[in-house]
């Protein structure tokens, strides 16, 4: 199986310590991933913010360059829930035959990582070890739109030394919104303030989850109100061992 | 317009839901009463349909029923009009509002009335009748509990089924000792803020007004094609007394209403109440087909009213919002909705349903209000789990989001088309994404030092910064760093297996 790992262009240019996180991971369960460099964004923000004949070039790249492959990992259930919806419309509109066609081969073979360890891997206890409270935030496009379920739980209830505490709430959005958080900021921050309270109340060390756009909106506010609090990828747990922990 | 008459608020002059719901943010007492209220509807909601072990498949049969309607409206309309006219009711066509209001006016004008009393309606809301009928001199007395709360508040109406839900108990206490005596039979002065005492000075008030009228207007939940009778559901029996009670009935009904057979209302009988109230089934469930001699209302007229929906039905991705029943689960959910409350979004139809309804039956591109609405999401998602017709409101905001940009495209260019048209072009090339990130990174060791946290920005950056910490952009981006170490083959320390990397530059 021919693997490559899509990191997503906010990891790539602002957490790129959950890449590397992932590419630790991947590797320690067996798989070498390549990082095809052409690789840059799913095109969400441009879909989602309406800019459809702008999103065109960014498929083109997607598919470009991941189509080789037989299967693309992502650390983010935002970004491959857009790739599995989205892309099919940015095609349709470019009305390109090869784009489309393209499109409809690639889109099936990316994943999602709690996906891929669990459903491709079949994969559960990845032998991490994580003394420390967790709480987790399922984000709503992998958890609504991709269908995610309880396989992020399931990997993180396996850690060693892990106490995962329930978070209130958890399933209501954060409030991020891609450009929701700056088009519509006041009812963004109403919403974050909410959700990084339900965090400070479970008495969790750590917020872990699967996109870092909702973390880092949450982790600015707990951040801003000095909680104490730091938010991390799950990549970032899974991938921790007894010799960094 | 009679000095009896209550002046109907209208939503001219709400501003871009950005604003508007920075405004409604501010009210605590808001934004506590729409907590309780919302928070409450939804577990109600989410316990009678998880005891349905067939919830999935109504759903289902829902969206099929309705989208076979919207395939045979034609067929179906005619069959309706054919039937209720045979049944000896009287069928009105109103391409748009003004049609449909002068065709209510010029009924009720024929009755010689000043007066009619009204159940709750979205339609009527929708075209503003109650204005029309005010301007022709005619009162129009809301009979609906929360719809008489905001009519005698002087309000609008902020939630498809509980419009005064942003009231609580002691509020409408207030607005029931001050407005009731001046258009009717006054509140008791000793008057508590207790539920049952406040829906009986309500029944008091309303009950003269019952037996005086002649003429009731009402819309419907409900067409059905084959017998030509329209149903209405209801919890406080008010609709029961206008159908029943007044010599003349108009009802004015959205031409999406229809449903072909009886059989088919069995599915929403069921969807309906468990998503609307979340109540297995509600009180009232009213049915009637044309006139029956010497028992009700001698004369039923029906107005069918298009106004812009054939057009929605032209949209493909747009058209299953045609499939709404008006539950307002959506709303009930939406963490949007909860705190900003209904007025924010400018229109008889709020929340999610109204954020992709409103720019359709309104038409994009005309007003930055209605160009606003599909923006005031977070597409979490929430909305389309719980509609009991499967509209996948998400998808229909992002289809309307593309419909605004494209609408505004050829103008001087703004910040954000030449953000989005630069990220484009950025991002059509890895090795450009990387020449971007190299600048990143050397801002980050220029300026972002102090503990890898930027806590203020320049506007617009000010949006996120104001409330929220940024992360500094770290000195080296992730493809910098598999370039550098080939993919940690060559980090101090890391795991070691050898990778190749795959430059596609």
């Amino acid at each position: 199986m021919k693997v490559a790992l899509f990191v997503t262009c906010l990891n790539d240019t602002m957490f790129p310590g959950t890449g590397k996180s992932t590419v630790k991971l991947l590797n320690r369960l067996g798989v070498d991933a390549e990082f095809p460099t052409a690789q840059t964004c799913c095109g969400q923000m441009h879909v989602n913010s309406g800019y459809v004949p702008e999103a065109i070039p960014v498929v083109r790249a997607f598919v470009d360059a991941f189509a080789e492959y037989d299967a693309v990992v992502a650390p983010s259930g935002s970004c491959v829930a857009s790739v599995r919806e989205q892309h099919k419309i940015v095609a349709a509109r470019s009305g390109d035959r090869g784009l489309i066609k393209a499109v409809d081969e690639l889109t099936p073979n990316v994943y999602e990582l709690s996906q891929f360890i669990v459903d491709k891997l079949g994969v559960v206890d990845v032998g991490a070890y994580f003394p420390h409270k967790v709480t987790m935030h399922p984000s709503c496009h992998g958890a609504r739109l991709l269908g995610v379920g309880d396989r992020p739980e399931r990997l993180l209830k396996a850690v060693r030394g892990i106490t995962m505490i329930d978070l209130p709430a958890a399933e209501e959005c954060c409030g991020f919104g891609g450009t929701f958080c700056m088009k519509n900021p006041d009812v963004s921050v109403a919403m974050g303030a909410d959700k990084a309270r339900h965090v400070r109340e479970s008495g969790a060390e750590v917020l872990v989850g699967g996109d870092n756009s909702c973390l880092m909106h949450i982790g600015g506010l707990l951040t801003r109100h000095r909680s104490g609090i730091r938010t991390m990828h799950l990549a970032e747990i899974l991938a921790s061992t007894e010799e960094v922990a | 317009m009679s000095p009896t008459m209550i002046e109907t608020k209208t939503f001219l002059g709400i501003p871009p839901f950005p604003i508007a719901a920075k405004k409604a943010l501010a009210d605590s007492q808001l934004r506590g009463n729409m907590h309780n209220a919302t928070h409450t509807i939804r577990t109600k909601r989410a316990k009678v349909t998880a005891e349905l072990p067939d919830w999935e498949q109504l759903r289902e049969a829902g969206a099929d029923i309705k989208d076979d309607v919207a395939a045979n409206m034609g067929r179906y309309l005619v069959q309706f009009e054919e039937s209720i006219t045979k049944a000896g009711g009287t069928v009105h066509w109103a391409r748009d509002a003004a049609e449909a209001n002068r065709i209510v006016i010029d009924i009720a004008r024929r009755h010689k009335v000043d007066e009619v009393v009204k159940i709750k309606s979205m339609a009527t809301g929708e075209i503003e009748l109650n204005v029309a009928m005010e301007h022709a001199g005619i009162a129009v007395w809301e009979t609906d509990l929360a719809e008489l709360i905001v009519q005698l508040g002087h309000d609008l109406p902020s939630h498809i089924l509980v419009p005064a839900i942003h009231r609580n108990r002691s509020e409408v206490r207030e607005i029931f000792m001050r407005e009731m005596g001046k258009v009717g039979r006054p509140a008791e002065s000793d008057l508590s803020d207790e539920p049952a005492e406040l829906a009986g000075a309500a029944r008091k008030h309303l009950r003269e007004k019952f037996l005086r009228a002649k003429v009731a207007v009402s819309g419907a939940n409900f067409m059905v094609a084959d017998t030509g009778t329209l149903v209405i559901v209801e919890s406080e029996g008010n609709g029961r007394m206008c159908l029943t009670l007044p010599e003349v009935l108009i009802s004015v009904v959205g031409i999406e209403k229809i449903v072909p057979t009886w059989e088919d209302l069995e599915v929403f009988c069921q969807l309906l109440p468990r998503s609307a109230t979340g109540e297995r089934m509600n009180p009232y469930t009213s049915t009637w087909t044309g006139v029956t001699p010497g028992d009700g209302p001698q004369e039923v007229h029906v107005v069918l009213i298009d106004n812009n929906r054939t057009k929605v039905m032209a949209d493909e991705v747009g058209r299953q919002a045609l499939r709404c029943i008006r539950c307002s689960a959506c709303l009930n959910v939406c963490p949007v909705y909860e705190r900003v409350g209904g007025h924010a979004y400018g229109s008889i139809y709020p929340g999610p349903i109204g954020a992709i309804l409103t720019p359709m039956l309104k038409g994009v591109g005309v007003s930055k209000q209605i160009d606003s609405l599909p923006f005031a999401s977070t597409l979490c998602g929430i909305c389309y789990e719980v509609c009991p017709v499967q509209i996948n409101i998400p998808e229909v905001l992002i289809h309307l989001r593309e419909q605004v940009v494209d609408s505004h495209r050829g103008g001087v260019p703004g910040t954000l088309i030449t953000t989005m048209k630069g990220a484009s072009l950025l991002m059509a090339k890895g090795w450009r994404w990387g020449l971007l990130q190299k600048a990143a990174g050397l801002s980050s060791r220029v300026f972002w030092k102090k503990n890898g946290v930027i806590v203020k920005m320049p506007a617009p950056v000010s949006r996120w910064t104001d409330a929220r910490d940024c992360p500094a952009p770290p000195a080296e981006s992730f493809r910098g760093w598999w370039k550098r170490t080939d993919g940690g083959r060559k980090d101090a320390g890391s795991p070691g297996s050898a990778r190749k990397g795959t430059d596609q530059k």
